[in-house]
């Protein structure tokens, strides 16, 4: 076995990369894996070298740090610092002798592969939630940020008329890309109010960027064609085969449809998202502690160094708290220093410090107001009717989920999901559980899965027998102070 | 003088490797290198490539990002592939998947 690297870091995005290069510039032997095959995360995801993008920053903001972050993972890589390993999707971590084993699949072909580091860096990003509706199920609805996600890494649109909607800073980047690259935006439906932001005004001026980020000058593009509709939300999608029109309605403050306000908006394609959930399944695994967010998701609880409660996990990025690429960039770089002075003790340059600490508490400030503005009222399940699919999975409906609860007194997710098999499906419950959480009237649940993806079950049989990720950590060297 | 139509391939000044063919359910379509599947698909125009286990409904690409598992295609004859995440290679032959892709003809019938 080749010894084991000091950090593995799971996840390329803006915050495992910034946490990578940081540690190997600090001497640390880094290894990097990411599900994807490209770094960069959602936020740099990016066209594949056979696209031939002359010009990939018109999509980005930030591109400039992003390849020279690029450029000295490089180095390190040249340097024996760093092993990254693309195309290998972490499934579960477990603890072996004194160190993590972290087991992956890797290509198309689910080659396992295994992984053994002292530390572990969890910087799995998040993924949309997604709230159900009549028709959401529709060819051509697709997620906002998945639309985002596909435009920028295979140079695609859903449709040519793509109505916007759902909640949250995303919706707006969305928006200005799709129209940067040729979409027509009728409408952009925010179920919020941005004026929630008013009341916390210094926390924004202090912020002069943005917590998400588009195509640059697809703003300016928005202002000219479409109508921006807060408080509005869409509460059914048409069409047979595909999506041809949905329907725009009003919302109280609570996100109740107000009656007799519903208009229709012809489109090919709708782009919905109602924020982030932060994608915590390897560490719910390993029995990190977990804390509400102020816009009903479950995030990682961290100490000022980012390291979660348990010993030898550390985490940065939208597991900690959704915040945008700046804050999991910073959180990354704090993560790396606080790991290699636990690993190696070595020290932080105080000023250095203070000055992260500083920038990461002001954009999660930020961020905590945002996500206060955009938390989904208690309203919108009256949007769904009875025959709302509400896990596209298993194709449960509402009626069936609510006849679950009524008559079977099922009051949380899993008793639903026992009932109904609703969250049972492929996705194991990400597009529906806030959802089914909802219309069984208790709190959202954590993302805790037993796998982190599908694997071959001949992989699962392959496990360690002692493989326990909540057993009692291994012994972490004291540092010297 | 008017100017060119907004495309994504001219937000990024895109100049692509030469395109190549693949073929779903029956019809030639052109992918260009480096795009998945789903990107592909949405480039001819086509959003919907597979049909549910219990009612028959058409799916294609949803979360984006590998995680719903809603965009599932057979590709040559292999059922159950994210076709927001693999890549599309000359001469793949992808068809519909319908239900859980396991039927007779690699198509699948509805379990
Ligand atoms: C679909 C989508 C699109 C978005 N688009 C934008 C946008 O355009 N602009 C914007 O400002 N913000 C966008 N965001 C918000 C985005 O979360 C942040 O801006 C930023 O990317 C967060 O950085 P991160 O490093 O925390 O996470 P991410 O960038 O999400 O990176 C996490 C990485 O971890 C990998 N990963 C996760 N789990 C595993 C595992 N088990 N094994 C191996 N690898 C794993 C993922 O493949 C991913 O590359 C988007 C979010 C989503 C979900
Ligand atoms: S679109 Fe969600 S997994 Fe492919």
């Amino acid at each position: 076995m080749t010894p084991p690297a000091d950090l593995a870091v799971v996840g390329a995005g803006p915050a495992g990369l910034a946490a990578a290069v940081t540690a190997a510039g600090l001497g640390l032997t880094v290894t990097l894996l990411d599900a994807g095959e490209r770094p960069g995360g959602q936020f740099h995801r990016h066209p594949a070298p056979g696209l031939g993008a002359a010009r990939p920053a018109a999509l980005h903001h930030g591109w400039r740090q992003f390849t020279d972050r690029l450029a000295r993972l490089q180095a390190h890589r040249d340097a024996g610092r760093v092993t990254h390993l693309p195309g290998h999707h972490v499934w579960t971590v477990g603890r072996a002798d004194g160190h993590w084993r972290l087991h992956a699949v890797a290509g198309p072909d689910e080659t396992p592969a295994t992984v053994h580091a002292r530390a572990v860096l969890l910087a799995t990003g998040a993924y949309e939630r997604q709230l159900p509706f009549p028709g959401w199920t529709l060819p051509g609805v697709v997620g906002a940020g998945g639309a985002q996600a596909m435009l920028k890494s295979g140079l695609v649109l859903p449709g040519r008329q793509v109505v916007v909607a759902g909640s949250g800073p995303l919706l707006l980047a969305v928006a200005g890309s799709l129209a940067a690259a040729g979409a027509r935006v009728p409408a952009v439906a925010e179920a919020a109010a941005y004026t929630a932001y008013a009341r916390a005004v210094p926390t924004l001026l202090r912020n002069p960027a943005k917590l998400a980020e588009g195509a640059r000058h697809g703003a300016a593009l928005l202002h000219r064609t479409t109508r921006l509709l807060t408080r509005h939300a869409v509460t059914a999608a048409h069409g047979t085969t595909r999506v041809e029109a949905v329907t725009v309605t009003r919302l109280d403050p609570d996100w109740r449809p107000v009656p007799g306000t519903a208009r229709r908006v012809p489109c090919d394609a709708l782009a919905v998202g109602h924020g982030l959930v932060p994608r915590l399944d390897l560490a719910t695994g390993l029995g990190c502690a977990t804390r509400r967010t102020p816009d009903d998701t479950h995030a990682l609880v961290v100490d000022a160094g980012q390291a979660t409660s348990v010993p030898g996990i550390w985490a940065a990025g939208e597991p900690c708290g959704v915040g945008g690429a700046d804050l999991a960039v910073t959180e990354g770089e704090i993560a790396a220093e606080t790991a290699a002075h636990a690993l190696n003790g070595t020290p932080r340059d105080p000023r250095r410090a203070a000055a992260l600490a500083r920038r990461r508490d002001r954009l999660r400030a930020f961020a905590d107001v945002m996500a206060t503005a955009h938390r989904p009222g208690p309203g919108w399940a009256g949007w769904l009717d009875d025959t709302t699919e509400v896990c596209r999975c298993e194709e449960v409906t509402a009626r069936r989920i609510r006849t679950a609860v009524t008559d079977y007194g099922a009051h949380d997710t899993r008793t639903v999901k026992l009932l109904t098999r609703a969250g049972m499906g492929w996705c194991q419950g990400r597009m529906c559980g806030p959802a089914v959480a909802r219309l069984a009237g208790g709190p959202p649940a954590a993302d805790r899965r037993p796998l982190s993806c599908p694997v071959p079950l001949r992989h699962l049989a392959g496990l360690p027998a002692d493989h326990d990720p909540t057993a009692p950590p291994p012994p972490t060297e004291e540092p010297e102070a | 003088m008017s100017r060119a139509p907004r495309t994504p391939l001219g937000l990024v000044r895109a100049q692509p490797e030469p395109p190549y063919t693949f073929t779903f359910d029956g019809r030639t379509l052109t992918a260009l290198p480096g795009q998945t599947l789903a990107a592909a698909l949405w480039a001819a125009g086509i959003t919907s490539w597979r049909t549910t286990r219990g009612g028959g409904a058409p799916r294609g690409a949803f979360c984006g990002i590998g995680v719903c598992h809603d965009c599932l295609a057979t590709v040559d004859g292999r059922p159950n592939q994210r076709a927001c995440l693999v890549a599309v290679r000359p001469g793949d032959t992808v068809t519909t998947q319908v239900g859980t892709g396991h039927g007779p003809d690699g198509k699948g019938t509805p379990s």
